[in-house]
C-alpha cells in the first residue's frame, strides 16, 4: 500500500472495542506521541453508560477517535479514516461511522461464533460483504499478542491484556513515529507491576515489527502526517476537565483567595472534582458533599466565609441545587456553578454530549432571578472561562453559570500554556472600614455592609470573623439600605430592579463581540457557542476557502449578551446558528435581541460534523453558488 | 473589646416577631446569656439556620448569621465551618426542618461531626405554615392535614442523632434556663456535632403537649437528670432507674429505706451508647424525661480531619504556572 499522504492533510483513526480492551490508553498514549511529532490534533472518547458491561456485547464498546493534521485540528474529525476494531461487536456499532473506502484493521481471534452471537450478528461480517466498500485488514492480534509474550510466562490473560500495546505498536509503525516516549510512559506507568510492564513492552515492540514486516506484503499503509503551523511556545495536551480544574486554581490564585469546591459525583462532572482534589497545595480544597443540594449549600457557606465557593454538576444536579442557588442570588454572595452539559432530559444520556441546559441556566430559577451565565468554546479555553466565571462572580457578587459540556469535558488537545502574568488580579469589594465594635451603632455598621459598588453593584465581601461587622443575611427580602427584612412594596420593586441592574452591568465589564473569522457584516454569519466552536470553525473555514462570505462569530457571553451583539448580528443578511438542543440560543437571541435565526439543532449525543454545518451554510447561501468559485 | 458583654449585647435592634408566650422567646434569652457567660465573641460566632419558626433566631443574635432554606442550614454550616474552622458556629433548627425536609444534612453533618453545634427545637408540630403534622408528632395528632389524626409513627430525634453517629447529644427544655445553660455551654465546648433537642412549647397549634414532663410542680417526679458518674435518680432521690439484667431493660425502682440500695441504681456513663440508646428512646408515657448530656463521646472532629488530611494543611504552597508543566510538555519552536 506503501506511503498516504492525505489531500486535506489531516486523518481520522477510530480504535473502539471492548471496556476492558484498553482501547482509551490506547487512544491517549497515540495521542501523546501525535503531540510529540508535532501534528495538531483533537480526540474523543466515546464510551458506554456501563462501566463493565458484558465482555463481546454491543452496548458494552467502548471508543477513542482522534483527528490528527498537518494543518489546525478543530474537532474530533466527522468520519474516521481508519478503524481498528477489537472484536465484531466494535465493528458492528462502528461501522456506521466511518467513511467509504476507510481502512479496517479487525482482530480475526474475537471473530468467533460466541462473540457474534453477544453481539446479536447473524453472519460473520467479512463474509456478508458489507465490508467490501472498505479495505479490510485481517490480523491475528490476540494470537500475536500472546506468542510475543510467551517467554515472559504471562499467564494468558494477563497476557491478552497486552493486545492494546501491540494494536499501539502497529499504530505506532503506521505514523512513522518514535516508541522510546511511550515506553518511557509504560515504564513509569507499570514499575510497581513488573510481569505487566513486560508483556507491554515485548506487545509493543512485536506490533511494530508486525506492521514494519506487513508492509513488505503491501497490506498495511503508512501515514505521512507532517507538523502542524503552531505559534511558538510550551504546549500541553489537555482535557476540557483538567483545564477547566487548573482554571479554578487560578482564579484563587489570582483572587489571592482559597477555592473551596463542593460537589457531588456526576457524570460527566466528576472530573473536575477529580482533578481539584489533586491541587491542594495551589490553595484548593474539595469537598464531596452528601448529595447535589447540600455541595451547593456548602459551596455558598464557604462563599459566606470569605472563600471563593464552587461547586459543579451536570443537568439534573443543577435542577437540584437551584434553590440554594437563588438564595446566592439573593443574598448577593459569589458562587461559581460549573455545568457539564449531558444528553438529556431526566437522566438522559449520561456519557453523551449536549447543550440544553441553557434555559435552566438563563431561566431556570423561580421569581426574577437573573444570573451571569458564560459559556466554553473547548478544552484549553476552560480555562480562561473558569478565571473569566469567578472574575465576574467576585465583581459582582453574584452566583455565575459556567457552561461547558461532555465533549469539552473528556476531549483533548494541545494547548498553548498560558502566562499567569498575562492575567488582570481578580479584586473583591473590599468590606469597609468600622471604628467600633459589636455595641456600635447598628445602622452605620448595616449600611456598610450593603454600599454596593456604583458600577459593578457588588457589595463589599464580609465574612465572620471581620471586627465589627457582625450581621445577618438571608432569603428573605432585604431592606436596599440597611440588609434588614423588609416586605415593603417599594423596597421589593427596588430591589427586583436592583438585580435586574446589576446582571445588566455585566455587559460594561465585557470585551464586544468579535468576529472570529470573516467580515463584520456580510450575507451570511455562523453564531454558535459552547463546544460547537470547532465544528462552525472548520465549516467557516472550508467555505471561505471556495469563495463564500461567511462569517463565524463564537458567543463566550450568554447573559448578560455583549452590548453590540445586536448591531453586529443585524449586519448579516442571515444567521446561522447550528445547537446540541432544540433551539434554546435561538430562543435567548429573539427573547433579547427580538433577532430571527436559521436554526441547525442536533440532539443525537453526538457533536456536530463539520459537514452538517457546510451544508446548512451552502443551502442558505444567498444565490448559493453566485460567491463560489 | 472593653467592658464585658452582657446577655443584652447579644440581642440585636430587631424587633422578635415569634407569637406572644413562644417557648422560643426563652431559649432565645438563654441562649444570649449563654453567650456573655461563656465570653463570646459575636465577631467569631455565627447562627446558621433553614426555615420555620426556629429559624429566625439568627436575626435576633447580634453575631454573624445565615438565614438559608428549607432544611440545608447544616451544609451551609459545614461549609463555613470547613472555609473557616476558627468560627463558633450554631445551627437552629426544628423537628420539620431538621428531621423532614433537612433530615439528609442533619444525618450528614452528624455523622461526619462537624464541629459546630445543633440546637433541634422540638415543638412536634409545623407551626410556620400553621400546624400540620411534623415528623415527631404523635400517632392520632389531628391537625388541618390529618384530620383523622396522623398515621406515621414518629421519630425520636435523640435516637436519630445517636443512630447517625453522634458523638454528643443532649436535652433541655425551653423554658428551664437554668439546666439549659449548661448544656449549651457542653455543646459550645464540644470539639465535633454537638447535638441538643430542646422541647419547645408552640403556644398556637401544638400547646402543652410536653406538658406531662415540664410541669414545675411535677417535675421532680417527671424529669431525670443526668450526669456523667452520677446515679440516674430521681423524685429528691427516692426513685432511680435500674437496669434488669433479664429484660435489658431500665426499671423505674424506690430507693432508700423499703427499697432498693442506692448500688443497684445505674450510674450514668455518658461515653456508653447503649446506656444513651435506652435513655433516648424511654416511653415518656411511663418514664421520666432524660435530661441534660446524655451521651458524649470525643472523638477528631471533620474539621480537623479535613484540613490534617489536606495535601497541604490549606496552605498555599504551590503555582499554577508550575502545576500547568506538570506531566509531558513540548516546545514548538
Amino acid at each position: 500500500m506503501g506511503k498516504i499522504t492525505p489531500e486535506n492533510q489531516s486523518v481520522v483513526v477510530r480504535f473502539a472495542g471492548d471496556s476492558g480492551d484498553g482501547v482509551q490508553l490506547l487512544g491517549a498514549q497515540f495521542a501523546e506521541s501525535t503531540a510529540l511529532a508535532g501534528a495538531d490534533f483533537s480526540t474523543f472518547p466515546d464510551f458506554p453508560a456501563e462501566i463493565r458491561a458484558p465482555v463481546g456485547t454491543t452496548f458494552g464498546v467502548s471508543a477513542f477517535q482522534i483527528n490528527l493534521g498537518a494543518r489546525r485540528i478543530s474537532t474530533a474529525g466527522d468520519e474516521p479514516d481508519v478503524l481498528v476494531a477489537f472484536n465484531p461487536a466494535a465493528l458492528k456499532v462502528n461501522l456506521p461511522l466511518i467513511r467509504k473506502g476507510a481502512l479496517i484493521i479487525l482482530n480475526t481471534d474475537a471473530f468467533t461464533a460466541r462473540n457474534f452471537s453477544k453481539a446479536h450478528i447473524a453472519a460473520d461480517q467479512r463474509e456478508t460483504g458489507e465490508l467490501d466498500d472498505y479495505q479490510v485488514v485481517e490480523i491475528d492480534m490476540s494470537t500475536q499478542t500472546l506468542e510475543a509474550v510467551k517467554p515472559l510466562g504471562l499467564s494468558k490473560s494477563d497476557a491478552e491484556q497486552s493486545k492494546n500495546f501491540w494494536a499501539l505498536g502497529a499504530v505506532l509503525w503506521m505514523f512513522g513515529r518514535s516508541r522510546t516516549p511511550i515506553e518511557d510512559w509504560t515504564k513509569k506507568k507499570f514499575a510497581k507491576k513488573p510481569e505487566i510492564l513486560g508483556g507491554n513492552l515485548a506487545a509493543l515492540n512485536a506490533g511494530h515489527a508486525f506492521a514494519e514486516t506487513a508492509e513488505l506484503s503491501a497490506e498495511i499503509p503508512q501515514f505521512v502526517i507532517g507538523e502542524a503551523p503552531m505559534n511558538a511556545g510550551e504546549y500541553r495536551t489537555i482535557t476540557g476537565a483538567e483545564a477547566l480544574a487548573l482554571g479554578l486554581a487560578a482564579a484563587g490564585e489570582l483572587a489571592n483567595r482559597d477555592i473551596m469546591f463542593c460537589s457531588y459525583p456526576i457524570t460527566p462532572a466528576s472530573p473536575v472534582l477529580h482533578h481539584l482534589a489533586r491541587m491542594g497545595d495551589l490553595g484548593v480544597a474539595t469537598f464531596q458533599a452528601e448529595d447535589e443540594i447540600a455541595a451547593c449549600c456548602a459551596a455558598i457557606g464557604a462563599s459566606f466565609g470569605g472563600k471563593i465557593g464552587v461547586t459543579s454538576s451536570s443537568g439534573p444536579g443543577i435542577a437540584l441545587k437551584t434553590e440554594a442557588i437563588g438564595l446566592a442570588m439573593s443574598a448577593e454572595l459569589p458562587l461559581v456553578i460549573v455545568n457539564s452539559q449531558r444528553g438529556g432530559p431526566s437522566t438522559g444520556l449520561p456519557t453523551k454530549t449536549e447543550q440544553s441546559d441553557l434555559y435552566q441556566a438563563v431561566y431556570g430559577r423561580n421569581a426574577d432571578a437573573p444570573l451571569p451565565v458564560i459559556a466554553t468554546a473547548g478544552p484549553g479555553d476552560c480555562f480562561d472561562a473558569a478565571i473569566e466565571a469567578t472574575r465576574i462572580a467576585v465583581r459582582h457578587m453574584t452566583p455565575v453559570f459556567l457552561l461547558t459540556d461532555g465533549y469539552i469535558a473528556n476531549a483533548a488537545g494541545p494547548w498553548a500554556l498560558p502566562d499567569m502574568a498575562d492575567f488582570e488580579p481578580i479584586l473583591s469589594n473590599t468590606p469597609p472600614v468600622i471604628n467600633g465594635d459589636a455595641t456600635s451603632e447598628p445602622t452605620a455598621v448595616k449600611r456598610a455592609i450593603w454600599s454596593r459598588d456604583p458600577s459593578s453593584f457588588g457589595r463589599p465581601w464580609t465574612a465572620p470573623g471581620m471586627a465589627g461587622l457582625a450581621h445577618r443575611i438571608g432569603g428573605l427580602e432585604k431592606d436596599i439600605a440597611t440588609g434588614d427584612i423588609s416586605y415593603d412594596a417599594d423596597n421589593h420593586q427596588a430591589m427586583s430592579e436592583l438585580r435586574e441592574k446589576k446582571i445588566e452591568a455585566v455587559a460594561d465589564f465585557i470585551p464586544d463581540q468579535d468576529v472570529i473569522q470573516g467580515e463584520t457584516k456580510g450575507p451570511v454569519a455562523v453564531v454558535g457557542w459552547g463546544s460547537t466552536h470547532g465544528a462552525i470553525w472548520r465549516a467557516v473555514n472550508d467555505v471561505r476557502e471556495q469563495g463564500y462570505d461567511v462569517a463565524q462569530i463564537h458567543l463566550r457571553y450568554l447573559s448578560p449578551l455583549p452590548k453590540n451583539l445586536g448591531r453586529l448580528l443585524s449586519s448579516y443578511d442571515k444567521v446561522i446558528l447550528p445547537e446540541m438542543n432544540m433551539g434554546q440560543c435561538a430562543t435567548l437571541l429573539r427573547d433579547k435581541l427580538g433577532l430571527e435565526v436559521i436554526q441547525l439543532n442536533k440532539v443525537s449525543g453526538q457533536p456536530f460534523k463539520i459537514s452538517e454545518i457546510v451544508d446548512v451554510i451552502k443551502k442558505n447561501y444567498p444565490g448559493k453558488k453566485q460567491a463560489a468559485e | 473589646m472593653n467592658a464585658p458583654l452582657t446577655a443584652k449585647d447579644f440581642a440585636t435592634d430587631q424587633e422578635v416577631r415569634w407569637c406572644p408566650g413562644c417557648g422560643d422567646y426563652a431559649i432565645l434569652k438563654c441562649m444570649q446569656k449563654t453567650m456573655a457567660d461563656i465570653g463570646a465573641d459575636p465577631d467569631n460566632t455565627v447562627f446558621v439556620s433553614g426555615i420555620g419558626c426556629s429559624s429566625r433566631f439568627p436575626y435576633y443574635m447580634n453575631t454573624y448569621g445565615f438565614h438559608t432554606i428549607h432544611g440545608r442550614a447544616p451544609a451551609f454550616a459545614t461549609g463555613l465551618k470547613l472555609a473557616n474552622p476558627a468560627l463558633d458556629v450554631w445551627v437552629v433548627t426544628g423537628d420539620g426542618d431538621g428531621l423532614s425536609i433537612g433530615g439528609n444534612h442533619l444525618l450528614h453533618v452528624i455523622r461526619r461531626n462537624v464541629n459546630l453545634q445543633i440546637l433541634l427545637f422540638n415543638n412536634e408540630i409545623y407551626g410556620l405554615t400553621k400546624g400540620q403534622y411534623s415528623p415527631t408528632s404523635r400517632l392520632g395528632t389531628r391537625t388541618p392535614t390529618s384530620p383523622s389524626g396522623s398515621i406515621d409513627a414518629p421519630l425520636s430525634a435523640g435516637a436519630f442523632a445517636l443512630g447517625a453517629g453522634a458523638k454528643f447529644i443532649a436535652r433541655g427544655i425551653d423554658t428551664d434556663a437554668k439546666k439549659l445553660a449548661p448544656v449549651l455551654k457542653a455543646a459550645q465546648e464540644f470539639n465535633g456535632a454537638a447535638f441538643i433537642e430542646i422541647f419547645q412549647n408552640c403556644i398556637v397549634y401544638n400547646k402543652d403537649v410536653f406538658e406531662s414532663f415540664v410541669g414545675k410542680k411535677t417535675a421532680k417526679e417527671t424529669q431525670v437528670h443526668v450526669e456523667h458518674g452520677q446515679p440516674l435518680l430521681f423524685a429528691d432521690g427516692t426513685k432511680g432507674l435500674k437496669l434488669n439484667p433479664q429484660t435489658l431493660a431500665l426499671e423505674i425502682v424506690e430507693v432508700g429505706e423499703g427499697g432498693a440500695p442506692e448500688s443497684d441504681i445505674l450510674v450514668h456513663d455518658e461515653t456508653n451508647a447503649i446506656l444513651a440508646q435506652m435513655l433516648l428512646t424511654l416511653p415518656k408515657e411511663t418514664y421520666p424525661m432524660p435530661l441534660g448530656v446524655i451521651y458524649r463521646a470525643p472523638t477528631q472532629s471533620f474539621d480537623d480531619a479535613f484540613w490534617a488530611t489536606h495535601a497541604t494543611q490549606g496552605k498555599r504552597t504551590g503555582k499554577v504556572a508550575d502545576a500547568l508543566r506538570k506531566g509531558s510538555v513540548w516546545n514548538k519552536v
